[in-house]
């Protein structure tokens, strides 16, 4: 579904991505961490090109996300992505935030388009605040609003940046059980997150990040189990320790 | 001590003072603030723009019009524009254009420079996050820009872009030199008729006063109310 290969980027001379292959398979829920600093942010955001990258070549579902002829609005709207710090659009009500892509992008009606807001807004046990504003929310349900509008597009796979890396600690779950279940539906999913519980959980793989490399990329049990690189086990030890 | 001022003449000359120029100055203010708010919002778009071309193309401009006084531009115009009119749709005579739409262009052209850096921090104030959030939806840079990042820019910058408007509507005052009838230019016409050009003067300068400090105190009551919610 989505394939990495050997993508590098710099900016100016310094070097935040190199050489950095890896594949998601349909249906997989692939996990990157590593520390801040060491590129998996970039990463994730070169899959949707919201970033550019000079070197390598990125393919979603068979089209190549750096061919200038790509069409990258169209393959923006069938990668579904959600952010660190939500990114809702703060003069809009929650349901226009769900509709605005649906209607622009997929030329679905309001009607439609409203009918689908709802049953996501259902599905993330938001359907009361529909007309509410972002800032009137908390954290979580920001989120879970962000994820519901990803999803509104009817995405082939999501992305998630850091979504829990904002939140106050009682709102992490909140929003990892909606990942879950999605995870458990068959989504496609390339989480970038801190949240081992959530890689244990759900992950089929996790991928390790160091100084804009890819370190490590193993299946979930092998890397929680003995992670070959020692810049892993650092990691692992100081993250789990607590 | 005022015994010898007739400020009667003020009363006399109402209906056409305001009738006449007011409803020009009004006029020629709205249609220079919206006609400047859409070119200085396209300006600032080019200008952040990463084509750079379109870029230095629309900074030349902006600190064209910003490095100039606005009185030459006015006059500049008034014997330009005829002449570039005739150009455009080759013509052989110069086109009559007339002191209304020829300062109506001016004040548009000229006060989009000052609009472009309005809507420039307007834009920039706006997070990196909410740009990509639209992308990702798969939305273009059009959509994008209009319905997220333009109406949020706008809604931030909206008490400075009156406040800009208010220095507009004082402004509009030089058209005088092109002999326009404005609100100025109606009170100077009338005190150099009647001889009565402190009456008028002062009348005009007490206008000006009223309308400018109450749209000022309008523009600040606004901000607090306005004052974004995030």
């Amino acid at each position: 579904m989505i394939s990495i290969s050997n993508v590098s980027k710099w900016y100016g001379s310094f070097q935040v991505l190199a050489d950095c292959s890896t594949e998601v398979a349909k249906g997989e829920v692939v996990v990157v961490c590593g520390p801040s600093g060491s590129g998996k942010s970039t990463l994730i955001k070169c899959v949707n090109a919201l970033e550019p990258f000079q070197k390598g070549e990125i393919t979603v579902d068979g089209i190549s996300v750096g061919d200038p002829k790509t069409n990258l609005p169209k393959l923006r709207s069938r990668v579904g992505m959600v952010f660190q710090h939500f990114e809702l659009f703060p003069h809009m009500s929650v349901m226009q935030n769900l509709t605005l892509g649906q209607v622009k992008v997929l030329g679905r009606s309001q009607d439609e388009a409203v009918q689908k807001g709802l049953k996501l807004l259902e599905r993330v046990d938001l359907t009361a605040h529909k007309d509410k504003f972002p800032a009137q929310l908390s954290g979580g349900q920001q989120q879970r609003v962000a994820i519901a509008r990803a999803l509104s597009m009817d995405p082939i796979a999501m992305l998630f940046d850091e979504p829990t890396s904002a939140l106050d600690p009682e709102m992490i779950n909140e929003v990892l059980d909606v990942m879950v279940e999605l995870a458990r539906e068959g989504m496609t999913m390339m989480v970038v997150t801190h949240e081992m519980g959530f890689a244990r959980k759900v992950a089929r793989r996790v991928i390790f990040m160091d100084s804009g490399r890819i370190v490590e990329d193993a299946l979930k049990d092998d890397f929680f189990g003995t992670p070959r690189s020692e810049r892993a086990q650092l990691f692992l030890s100081k993250i789990l320790h607590h | 001590m005022f015994s010898g001022y007739d400020f009667d003449v003020i009363q006399r000359s109402l209906p056409y003072l305001f009738r006449d120029g007011m409803t020009f100055t009004v006029t020629l203010t709205l249609i220079a603030m919206s006609g400047g708010i859409v070119f200085g919002t396209l300006l600032a778009m080019m200008r952040l723009s990463r084509f750079v071309p379109l870029s230095v193309l629309a900074g030349g401009y902006v600190n064209l019009m910003r490095s100039v006084p606005l009185l030459l531009v006015i006059f500049w115009f008034f014997f330009l524009v005829p002449y570039i009119g005739a150009w455009v749709i080759g013509a052989k005579e110069p086109i009559r254009v007339g002191a209304f739409w020829s300062a109506a262009i001016t004040f548009t052209m000229f006060e989009a420079a000052y609009y472009c850096e309005i809507m420039r921090a307007g834009i920039q104030s706006i997070s990196r996050g909410q740009v990509w959030s639209g992308y990702a939806l798969g939305l273009n840079y059009w959509q994008t820009m209009g319905h997220i990042v333009l109406p949020q820019a706008f809604r931030n910058m909206v008490p400075v872009l009156l406040t800009q408007t208010i220095i507009l509507f004082q402004d509009t005052s030089l058209v005088y030199v092109i002999s326009a009838t404005d609100f100025l230019g109606a009170a100077s016409k009338i005190a150099n008729r009647d001889y009565r050009l402190v009456e008028m003067y002062t009348f005009v300068a007490v206008v000006y006063f009223i309308i400018s400090y109450t749209l000022s105190q309008l523009v600040r009551r606004l901000q607090d109310r306005i004052a974004v919610v995030r």
